[in-house]
């Protein structure tokens, strides 16, 4: 019989503690499921979690892989904190794109590269007014920003896929759903290094995520903004007492957390694609939320979680390409990872305790 | 326009059942955010067992089975673990996405036969009304025993009281002496042997063979039901038959041609759902005692 004690205050180590044995676990029941399923565990285990540092292009296509997943994480932390569900990530990235390429289309000749403010702008807005229908509901009407946000996800990508489609198809595409290419201007280029010319897929996309971790590590932990996000997810109750506006704080993070989907969804396309069609995203969205909670809901820990996480998207392209492994798998490790991830947040809190016989 | 209404209960059918599961469930407290993945499980538990075994009605014991394990992955976090249900819920369906479509990879391509319809003896001679309520699949017919076995338990049974006593206060059923944890186990169980059944019946009547994401949200949807339903079991085959048909609508508007892009008429199932929770909720809010208290807390205690 186990039982649950609680712990005095919480385990500092566990914090730490936590996420490593989370992976090592996941990692062993996702080797399990493997064997049983007739997958050579090692070279799986090769291929997902080792191949991708195998060269040092791969290594910066993690980087790159990372960007959005980051960038998205780190607004889904906002409304993780303060215990708003925003699970539609994916949607607010594709309207982020869709708007930011609206705009970058309706410029064919820009050339200078101050437009892309002006998109990532676009896209910030795309993905906050996304992100204001469930809050606005949420808010007012007391509708679960679950479901409405998840439901926006699925209206979201048959929107794209009928701009692409219909309105914003390049007539030269050959039937193909293709908008015409973004113009220079619009385009987020590769690092050149001296030298060595380009790694792999390498982008200036990713000094946005350098300037967003300190960003967001200040405001969740220096101002009066974050202070309040933190006491009304931990202590709903003392928010309530100190006045805290539950809504206000509610719309805020959503329209934070849609805004930053939005410019992932900018900085993909522009830096990667060049272009909008049916599919940007390759699911971004979801994959965020397992990066948020292994990032422990803190800037510095997404950050590594979407290292981490982003090695394993790529090792599952590998193996694919190598073992015929469905790629999807990789829900399978997400999923077993946050399993983990939960039950150590209990540990944090509890001892276990193991008793003789039944109570 | 027969054909049309038996294909609208027929789409009905696989959120009917998944919706009465998790009704189940959340009565008891919990709330399962994985629906969709169970019933991903289950249709890929059908198609599996039914290949092997050649016989469609080992496809609904091997949905229901499939519903079950993964109900029982999400019981042993939550409930045993005290883990966050929301997160874990979406963990499950995340899993089961993964999972699925590794186990389905070699069913790519294979068709399976369709679950047999089962006609009553003289009842389904009546016109219309005979072909349409009384010439159905073993399914159909379960799913609203099943809807009709729930209202009764919930009303009128002992361990219904007790089941609704443990998701409006669990610290009371608890003080009481009923074991919480045992009775949300059990719930959730049921709520993943409903949504494996119902996720089993997309392969076995609808499409009858394996593609990734193949419930494309339906799990979501009942989701939504429930809350539409406001709790109440016999509304949930009423919002399930309109969801049916505002689907089967807006495929036979793309099919006739209606000059309305398809992603657009597309769109409508899940437009649908937005609208009616915001129609409902905001009724809820006003009435809160429907809504199960303890829905969506762990229960710290033990036991």
């Amino acid at each position: 019989m186990i039982s649950f004690i609680p712990r005095d205050k919480v385990s500092k180590n566990w914090i730490i503690i936590a996420p490593i044995l989370s992976i090592v676990f996941t990692i062993f029941f996702g080797l399990l499921i493997f064997t049983f399923l007739g997958y050579n565990p090692l070279e799986t285990l090769y291929q997902i979690f080792v191949s991708p540092f195998s060269r040092i292009d791969r290594i910066s296509d993690i980087l790159v892989k990372a960007c959005p997943l980051i960038i998205i994480g780190t607004g889904l932390m906002l409304c993780f904190k303060s215990n708003v569900w925003n699970i539609g990530a994916e949607g607010q990235f594709i309207m982020g794109a869709l708007l930011a390429g609206f705009v970058a289309l309706s410029f064919p000749n820009i050339e200078s590269k101050f437009f892309l403010l002006i998109t990532i702008l676009a896209g910030f807005i795309g993905g906050a007014l996304w992100a204001f229908i469930p809050a606005i509901l949420k808010t007012k009407l007391n509708v679960n920003e679950i479901l409405v946000s998840l439901m926006l996800v699925y209206v979201a990508m048959l929107f794209i896929d009928f701009i692409v489609r219909g309105p914003l198809r390049d007539p030269m595409s050959f039937g193909f759903p293709l908008s015409k290419p973004y113009p220079d201007g619009a385009l987020i280029n590769k690092i050149p290094f001296p030298g060595i010319g380009f790694l792999g897929q390498l982008h200036y996309g990713i000094f946005f995520v350098i300037l967003l971790i300190p960003i967001s590590w200040i405001f969740i932990n220096k101002t009066l903004g974050g202070f309040k996000i933190n006491v009304l997810g931990s202590a709903p109750q003392a928010a309530k007492f100190a006045g805290f506006k539950q809504n206000s704080i509610t719309i805020t993070v959503l329209l934070l957390s849609g805004g930053l989907a939005g410019v992932a969804g900018v900085i993909e396309v522009s830096a990667n694609i060049g272009q909008l069609q049916p599919e940007v995203s390759f699911g971004y969205g979801f994959t965020a939320i397992i990066v948020a909670f292994l990032g422990r809901l803190n800037p510095v820990g997404i950050l590594f979680a979407g290292i981490i996480i982003a090695t394993v998207k790529l090792g599952a392209d590998n193996a694919q390409m190598t073992m015929g492994i469905p790629k999807v798998v990789t829900g399978l490790f997400e999923g077993i990872l946050l399993f983990f991830l939960l039950t150590g947040e209990t540990l944090q809190k509890y001892k276990i305790k193991w008793s003789e016989g039944k109570k | 326009m027969e054909a049309l209404i038996l294909t609208i209960i027929a789409t009905s059918i696989p959120l009917l059942l998944a919706a009465a599961g998790e009704l189940i469930a959340e009565k008891s407290g919990v709330l399962n955010l994985g629906v969709e993945g169970m019933m991903l499980s289950g249709a890929v538990g059908a198609l599996g067992a039914v290949l092997w075994l050649e016989n469609p009605y080992y496809g609904i014991v091997a949905g229901a089975l499939s519903g079950v394990l993964m109900a029982s992955i999400f019981s042993v976090f939550t409930i045993n673990f005290m883990t966050n249900q929301v997160a874990t819920g979406l963990g499950l369906t995340i899993f089961a996405t993964g999972l699925t479509g590794l186990a389905g990879a070699p069913l790519v391509g294979k068709t399976i036969p369709s679950l047999p319809k089962i006609e009553i003896f003289l009842l389904s001679d009546i016109p219309l009304i005979g072909s349409i309520l009384f010439k159905q699949d073993f399914v159909a017919y379960l799913s609203i025993a099943i809807i009709v076995f729930i209202s009764f338990f919930l009303k009128y049974s002992k361990s219904g009281i007790i089941l609704r006593a443990v998701g409006d206060d669990h610290q009371s059923a608890h003080s009481v002496g009923y074991p919480v944890k045992k009775i949300r186990w059990y719930a959730t169980c049921f709520g993943g042997m409903c949504a494996g059944i119902g996720g089993a019946y997309i392969p076995l009547v609808l499409t009858p063979h394996w593609s990734e994401g193949m419930t494309a949200g339906r799990g979501w949807i009942a989701l939504a039901l429930v809350v539409f339903a406001s709790w109440i079991p016999w509304r949930i085959i009423v919002g399930a038959l309109i969801f049916g048909g505002i689907t089967i609508a807006q495929l036979v508007g793309q099919a006739r041609g209606w000059p309305i892009p398809s992603q657009l008429l597309s769109m409508m199932p899940y437009i649908a759902t937005i609208i009616a929770l915001t129609m409902i909720s905001g009724r809820l809010s006003k009435n809160n005692s429907v809504v199960p208290s303890s829905l969506g807390k762990p229960f710290f205690g033990n036991q």
